[in-house]
């Protein structure tokens, strides 16, 4: 039979199993003798460590040990960078607690072990520590004055400066007719799960094994690191991926809590589960987001983009993370967005500061500098006197450019081009489906005591890294196949898109394939994880590998059984048939192979965001009418959950243009610590949202086509939303600069407006 | 987020109630639909050492409408005056500022008097206790008494309330059918603790408004009434230009806080700016 699963909008394989209850989450593992761990995280930002006494704390009833700094010999171990591991970042890495100083409000002092969680916190609040302050260091600004340092060795609070190079922009600008200079900034933000983190592990004494159930994104790397630091080989480590609820870049990164809770496990020789509550995920979990920027474009009068040159600055918080880097450098490499720009000179600085660490959050990067290009283009496009829209489809780049060259960073040297392309077909979609001509007329009109205002960006999106991803194929006992996964499951719905990759692949019904195993360390020789909206381009394909290696080995058996030339031999859905005979595939149970895919280039998907929103400029409040997204993702393996990606984090997005931002005073006391402060899109927030997804430019780099598709609806929306909103206010001659669009900044926009028109 | 440890109790009078209040010395704490307790508990902000939960008390979960007004029970539920039809034109101005409280799981829970007692700066009940001069009938170990709203709100998560104190009622006064009201209030998502907030209303004597009342919440550490934004009210015919000038009276009279979420400089243009539409809102009634 011929398949085409591939590209049907097929409902999640996964749904029933979360929609019902019966998902199993890391707080679901129940273990006999089970220890809870609780946390003791420093309220100080910046301080020295004088003495922990905990002697109290061991006397409540319930509370079975307190481990601390000194029961690690030799030291706490270090956590590494899992991207961009570079020497400079050495100093700035993170203890996997705190021993000689405290860095930031959230730091891990101590961990409780108590026969429950509500004793453990009661423990915490008899331990006494004592910590001598030290000035704090809340904002980048501060920290470039590097008078008060985190880091005593190497003296500096800025780790690194990311150089992104293209051309030579210096001359580019020295001929430039004209140049625009801005400064913009982005909040800080994170990628909230649904369900907090949390980590369970078990020692096995006699066979000297330990287990980690709550693995996450990266199971493969982060035994590597455990490995390491723990001192056991890989082999006696197994990583158990239960059902997750939710990734977006911040969960399944290797954090101090990946090392304790296996410490404390085989410290007491019980098992022991830590749960990370609301309170803590906001100030243990990776930050993201908070950059700044002073931009400069240069273009001819024609509109045509000619150079662009910059200094970012990173708020890094206090240590460098496994993948802390990665925000800071995209910001450099993708300020260009999908335009076609000769020359691109951007410094990107990487600042420590007293506040919780960053990592990745969807987009990492794209999001700051969408936001940043793109708010400059409809500034520019003004001061010309060309349509904002006709200046975007001067300068994106053409299919016939293809494969483009973009900026390379130093000191990563990742040189890196575009894949496929006619960027500008998403924008005239997106400008058809919202009706740009009807809706044009409406631009900065006061109706019924509100602004209408329209925004419209392009964007290019990231996916797809290598170097490899596993995949293997194997028979069940009643004849069904099952695929197992070196990627990992974070909710984007895998088990669906990798049951029609191998479906199509081996030409049987999408139900035969009754499994897909993901994520732990069992099921597959390697594996590289569920990061950079990869796990369909580097996953799928190594399905496909799969399917082959698979069909051989199967050919290769029957054709023994059966008697028949081994080309002679045909699945035939639960049937192997050949030379005439026919066996059952269940007499081939645990028949398996493996397969992989290697690839190091990367897959760009891109698209257009058109919102129309509302502005009531007295109470500074945006309202969305309409709001459509159109993404090119190569090819929709399943366009329902590309929809899913596409609008999920969409709302994300205008979370970050609107709503949330973490907040520190100036002493780095935190100020954000519970959901009434950090403020998250609920349900009601965003309504009017849409989406169209097209596969019309296949990637050239992997045999599906397919790109990473999950990012596409949150990097876009800042940039929207503020060109939107400059839009609608354009009577006061409002320009934000800044995320979020809180009620008070657009307030204070509209009163700068009405100050300046009065004088 | 455990809750610290606490000793329970449920008691089945009012009398008992007291004295399990009294025997703790400002340690014990009463539970009355617990939406802003058990999350501060949550967060070991309040570690009282006695839950005395109110729900089985009798005769606090009634409303009772007559010729003197409205009286809340202490226990009534957001969600009862919500769905009680006769509010409609009892207390119109109660019932519209209480669809704007939080979300429906939490106005399914919270409590008139569990919300006055806690006394959040920004919750709409106090705010319209104190607009439209509600009493608190109160008993304690030294017996029953009431206090005026004015007298009651003391200042952010305060009151006037001893430690063995309860609230049992809260009088709104007789609301006669042609006043006039508002209401306005605007937080960064629905369901959150408003940035700012106005409650009004007047009465309109020859054609004029009178016996003005504006009351401001989540400005400043206390809901209060706005006496210079109520004066630029009284005896004047309501139109737009008018509605401009009360609320210009208003933002000129209050003292806004800057917190995470507005400046100061904000909040103070919004009071104005809430003040002005509630007050074109209830002209327009």
């Amino acid at each position: 039979m011929k398949n085409t699963f591939i590209g049907q909008p097929m409902e999640r394989r996964e749904d029933m199993r979360f929609l019902r209850g019966r998902g199993e989450y890391v707080d679901d593992v129940a273990m006999p003798g089970l220890l809870y761990a609780v946390i003791l995280r420093s309220s100080v930002a910046h301080g020295r460590l004088i003495s922990i006494d905990a002697s109290a704390a061991l006397k409540v009833p319930g509370v079975h040990s307190v481990i601390t700094a000194a029961d690690m010999p030799g030291g706490p171990p270090i956590v590494p960078m899992r991207l961009q591991p570079l020497p400079e970042f050495k100093p700035f890495e993170q203890p996997v607690i705190a021993h000689d100083k405290v860095r930031y409000v959230g730091e891990p002092i101590a961990v409780v072990l108590a026969s429950s969680v509500a004793i453990g916190e009661d423990a915490l609040e008899a331990i006494a520590v004592e910590i001598e302050d030290l000035p704090a260091v809340a904002d980048w600004q501060t920290a470039a004055k590097n008078k008060s340092v985190l880091f005593e060795k190497p003296g500096t609070n800025r780790s690194l400066v990311f150089q992104a190079r293209k051309g030579d922009a210096d001359a580019a600008f020295a001929n430039a007719p004209y140049v625009r200079r801005e400064h913009l900034r982005t909040g800080r933000h994170y990628g909230l799960t649904m369900e907090p983190r949390g980590v369970m592990a078990t020692w096995d004494d006699a066979a000297g094994k330990l287990t980690v159930y709550g693995a996450a994104k990266v199971p493969f790397f982060n035994r590597r690191i455990l490995s390491a630091q723990i001192k056991l080989p890989v082999e006696s480590i197994e990583m158990i991926e239960n059902d997750v609820g939710g990734g977006y870049g911040a969960r399944g990164e290797f954090y101090p809590e990946d090392f304790l809770i296996p410490f404390a496990a085989r410290h007491v020789r019980r098992p022991v589960k830590w749960i990370e509550d609301r309170r803590e995920t906001l100030m243990a979990m990776n930050h993201a987001r908070e950059e700044e920027c002073d931009l400069e474009v240069a273009c001819a009068r024609d509109g045509t983009i000619l150079a662009i040159r910059g200094e970012v600055h990173t708020d890094m918080g206090a240590y460098m993370r496994t993948n802390g880097a990665v925000g800071a450098r995209n910001v450099s490499q993708f300020m260009a967005g999908p335009y076609r720009v000769p020359h691109v000179k951007i410094d990107s600085s990487l600042w420590m500061t007293n506040k919780t660490p960053v990592g990745t959050y969807r987009g990492p990067g794209r999001f700051e500098a969408n936001f940043f290009l793109e708010r400059m283009i409809d500034m520019i496009a003004a001061d010309l006197g060309i349509d904002r829209i006709d200046f975007r489809r001067k300068n994106l780049i053409t299919s016939a450019e293809q494969p483009y060259p973009i900026a390379h960073v130093q000191p990563t040297d990742a040189r890196d081009e575009y894949d496929s392309g006619e960027y500008s077909e998403t924008l005239e979609r997106a400008l058809k489906e919202i009706d740009w001509p009807k809706l044009s007329k409406l631009q900065g009109k006061l109706i019924d005591g509100k602004y209408h205002g329209l925004g419209v960006v392009c964007f290019i999106e990231g996916g797809g890294a290598g170097p490899k991803e596993s995949a293997r194929i194997e028979v069940n006992k009643d004849g069904t196949l099952s695929v197992y996964m070196g990627t990992s499951s974070v909710g984007q719905g895998v088990e669906t898109v990798f049951a029609q990759i191998a479906a199509d692949a081996l030409e049987v019904p999408v139900e035969r394939i009754h499994h897909v195993y993901h994520g732990s360390t069992a099921y597959v020789s390697d594996g590289y994880g569920a990061y950079h909206s990869r796990s369909t381009v580097m996953g799928g394909s190594a399905v496909l590998d799969a399917t082959n290696n698979f069909m051989a080995t199967l050919r290769q058996a029957a054709g023994k059984r059966l008697g028949c030339a081994e080309s002679n031999v045909a699945l035939d859905i639960d049937k192997v048939t050949g030379g005439g005979r026919s066996m059952e595939l269940s007499e081939f149970a645990e028949l398996t192979a493996e397969g992989a895919f290697l690839n190091k280039k990367h897959t760009y998907s891109y698209g257009a965001h058109v919102a129309h929103i509302t502005v009531d400029a007295r109470l500074g409040r945006i309202e969305i009418v309409d709001y459509v997204v159109v993404q090119d993702v190569g090819r929709a393996v399943n366009p329902l959950t590309v929809k899913g990606q596409v609008l999920g984090s969409l709302v994300q997005g205008l979370g970050g243009a609107v709503l949330e931002d973490l907040k520190y005073d100036e002493n780095g006391q935190f100020l954000t610590g519970s959901l009434a402060d950090y403020l998250l899109p609920t349900a009601t927030d965003f309504p009017n949202l849409r989406c169209v997804v097209l596969d019309d430019y296949p990637s050239p780099i992997n045999p599906l086509g397919v790109k990473g598709a999950g990012e596409g609806g949150i990097i876009a929306a800042g940039g929207c939303m503020a060109n939107a909103v400059a839009n609608a206010l354009q009577s006061f001659g409002a320009q934000p600069l800044q995320l979020p669009l809180t009620p008070t900044y657009i307030w204070e926009l509209v009163q700068a407006g009405q100050k300046q028109a009065a004088e | 987020m455990k809750l610290p440890p606490f000793e329970y109790a449920c008691p089945a009078t009012i009398n008992e109630a007291v004295a399990l209040l009294a025997g703790h010395g400002g340690e014990a704490k009463p539970l009355a639909g617990g939406q802003s307790l058990m999350p501060m508990m949550a967060f070991r902000i309040a570690q009282p050492s006695l839950l005395v939960d109110l729900r089985k008390l009798p005769g606090l979960k009634e409303i009772k409408i007559g010729a003197d007004g409205v009286r809340l029970g202490a226990l009534v539920r957001w969600r009862d005056i919500l769905d009680d039809k006769r509010l409609d034109a009892a207390h119109p101005l109660l019932k519209e500022a209480i669809s704007h409280v939080a979300h429906y799981q939490i106005r399914n829970r919270g409590t008139v008097g569990g919300s006055c007692a806690h006394a959040d700066p920004a919750s709409e009940m106090p705010g319209i206790a104190q607009t439209c001069e509600a009493t608190f009938s109160v008993i304690g170990k030294a017996g029953a008494r009431t206090i005026k709203a004015a007298d009651f709100f003391q200042g952010a998560l305060t009151t006037a309330l001893k430690p063995d104190e309860i609230v049992t009622e809260i009088h709104l006064p007789a609301w006669p059918a042609q006043r006039r009201y508002g209401f306005q209030e605007f937080a960064r998502r629905r369901g959150d603790f408003a940035m700012a907030g106005i409650a009004l209303y007047y009465d309109v004597e020859g054609g004029k408004a009178a016996n003005a009342h504006i009351g401001v919440f989540g400005v400043g550490d206390c809901q209060r009434r706005l006496p210079k934004a109520e004066a630029a009210l009284n005896g004047h015919t309501v139109d737009d230009a008018l509605a401009v000038k009360v609320g210009e009276a208003a933002a000129a009279e209050v003292e806004p806080q800057e917190d995470i979420h507005a400046s100061s400089a904000y909040r103070r243009a919004l009071t104005g700016t809430l003040a002005e539409r509630a007050l074109k809102a209830a002209a327009a009634r």
